[in-house]
């Protein structure tokens, strides 16, 4: 009985892992092509990271949420602990910093396969297809806008209309989360209550911390600082003159906003200053991308200085990582499907014939960029489709009738 | 799904006949009697963008994550074994109140060094037992937690007291308290961007109507 109910469950894959049948796998192949050539166009270059390495430089700057991500084996040849990328964006860090040119600016582009032990995020897989964009070595605004203006022309290729845009900054909770003197495994704590907004948590955290009154109000303050650019205003104000690292990140924050009301009037922008989204290499800026058919981000991403150290090189860094399944799967709107059918119906169907002019007729086709498969047994052609027929002593294309 | 401006998931039971009068004075009574009816998505009276759903207590939290709801009512306890990550826990409502406990016999000695506990928040129980430098064997059951000890499938509970009646009744104690638990409002984190001025009016509203209780 075991037996046959196993046989009877082989087609069942692992929680979380996908298979991409025709129509779906050409989309999102399509979208990867698409999404590169951006890149490209952009001025980004490629880098492929390997998808398996030792587990110390995968986790070299890691915090406990990506060690928890990561698959790990043992190398039979070496006996060390390998582990499968489960973020690509450390491994293109380190590429940066130990292995290319590290003193002028460089942009890099990455697309593959990752792997997470959990199931987690929107779609819940566990085996997301990774993209993103990186600059290294520009501390500054105009590298963060370009890559948030890359992070919305990538949605936009991908189809996904209606983006909202969320910005935060990580130097105003740590700025405060210093000036109050708490220590970093508390302010961890901290960060984790104001990722969840609950005032009254915050408070009564910090009076058992010791922090002074005036200091808690800071932080329950912060948790309510969230809408339009109009809550920077409002910050400036409650914080004037309170904490000079807060006061630059507002500032930040504003020239952001600002370059991109120019550049995207049409996109909505919400600030929320108690926000340190994903795995926790961020130090600046934050950002993501959210449409409202969805309940969580579908694109995000950040500055994260000094990722590199580790490697070397500590350098200043901005970028932004998506998954293409998931975009592939906004932008559908019943395509995959429809996709197959029209994808069938180019197809020109040759017959199963060893005539040289054919093989040339057909080789011609394919360059330039027809598809041609061959029917091996002619009677299954379907009579309405596309065909290669013998008109005289030529091979011409019968359309479909 | 439906044009709804915003949804709201309230779960069903005790919670929800608390949290009726709230909603009240939050100006989103569901259209109708839900502790009566069996409808399962009711429009708010006076608010056409609004609407309730009643869905059973622990998936309220899912329910407010994945968006399928854009706010949530949910006690504490299920917010803490929910982990409480996925969402914001925009304010304390201030109803539903009770407290999560440790409890075992009221008069036997102290529980052995590595008790088993039975309880029905798992991860809670895990997370406090861990906390506290304590080795625990935890047994998830459904309900009745009581019987644990009575019945020497575990020497502890953990489990919500309101008035501890129950507790005694059965020959328990309260050994410790884990946490004071009341109904929070929660939101879901990308409404918040998509439709934050109407989400926080609707806070502000939430915010208002649990202060004038």
């Amino acid at each position: 009985m075991a037996g046959r109910d196993s046989s009877s469950k082989r087609w069942l894959l692992p929680d979380g892992v996908e298979q991409a049948l025709p129509g779906e796998a050409r989309r999102i192949e399509g979208l990867r092509r698409r999404v590169l050539d951006l890149f490209d166009a952009w001025g980004y270059e490629l880098v492929i990271t390997p998808l398996i390495e030792y587990l110390e430089s995968l986790l070299a700057d890691a915090d406990d949420e990506l060690n928890l991500q990561v698959f790990k084996l043992t190398d039979q040849s070496s006996g060390r602990m390998l582990g499968i990328r489960a973020d690509m964006t450390p491994q293109v860090a380190r590429m940066d910093a130990h292995m290319l040119h590290a003193h002028g600016i460089n942009r890099l582009c990455y697309a593959g396969q990752v792997l997470k032990a959990r199931c987690g995020g929107v779609s819940g897989s566990r085996s997301p297809l990774q993209f993103g964009a990186e600059i290294y070595g520009h501390e500054g605004v105009g590298s963060s806008t370009e890559v948030i203006r890359l992070m919305l022309a990538a949605l936009d290729a991908a189809g996904v209309d209606g983006v909202h845009l969320g910005v935060g900054h990580v130097g105003i909770c740590r700025g405060f989360a210093q000036a109050a003197g708490l220590a970093p495994e508390r302010s961890e704590r901290l960060l984790d209550l104001l990722n969840t907004k609950a005032g009254h948590e915050i408070e009564a955290y910090l009076l058992e911390q010791g922090v002074a009154r005036g200091q808690i109000e800071w932080f329950v303050s912060l948790a309510d600082l969230y809408g339009d650019a109009g809550v920077l205003d409002e910050a400036r104000r409650r914080y004037a003159g309170a904490v000079p690292q807060v006061a630059d990140a507002l500032d930040e924050l504003q020239s952001v906003a600002d370059a991109l009301a120019r550049s995207h009037p049409g996109v909505q922008l919400h600030c929320n200053l108690a926000e340190l989204p994903g795995y926790h290499y961020e130090t600046g800026l934050v950002f993501a991308g959210y449409v409202p058919s969805i309940g969580q981000e579908i694109a995000r991403g950040g500055r994260y200085n000094n990722v590199g150290e580790s490697f070397g090189k500590a350098r200043p860094a901005v970028g932004f990582s998506s998954d293409l399944k998931l975009l592939a799967a906004l932008g559908d709107d019943d395509g995959a499907a429809a996709e197959t059918a029209a994808g069938a119906a180019q197809t020109i169907c040759a017959p199963p014939d060893d005539d040289p002019a054919l093989h040339e007729k057909i080789a011609s086709l394919r360059a330039a960029g027809e598809r041609v498969a061959v029917q091996f047994d002619a009677a299954a052609n379907a009579a309405g489709a596309r065909a290669l027929v013998r008109d005289g002593g030529k091979w011409v294309v019968r359309e479909a009738s | 799904m439906t044009a709804a401006r915003f949804r709201i998931a309230v779960a069903k039971g005790r919670l929800l006949q608390e949290a009726l009068p709230l909603l009240g004075r939050a100006g989103l009574a569901p259209d109708g009697d839900p502790l009566r009816e069996r409808r399962l998505v009711m429009p708010c009276a006076d608010d056409g963008g609004a609407e309730i759903v009643i869905i059973r207590a622990a998936d309220v939290p899912t329910f407010v994550e994945y968006g399928a709801a854009d706010f949530g009512i949910a006690g504490k306890d299920m917010l803490m074994e929910h982990d409480g990550r996925g969402f914001y826990e925009l304010c304390d409502l201030g109803i539903a109140r009770c407290r999560m406990v440790v409890a075992g016999h009221a008069r036997r000695g102290a529980p052995p060094r590595r008790p088993r506990v039975a309880t029905k928040y798992v991860a809670t129980a895990r997370r406090h037992f861990a906390q506290s430098g304590r080795q625990a064997d935890i047994v998830k059951l459904y309900g009745s937690m009581e019987l644990g000890p009575i019945l020497g499938l575990s020497d502890l509970i953990v489990d919500l007291v309101d008035t501890g009646e129950t507790l005694r009744t059965n020959g328990l104690a309260e050994i410790e308290e884990i946490a004071g638990i009341s109904a929070r409002l929660i939101a879901n984190r990308a409404s918040m961007r998509i439709k934050g001025t109407a989400m926080r009016a609707v806070a502000d509203r939430f915010a208002a109507a649990a202060r004038t209780e």
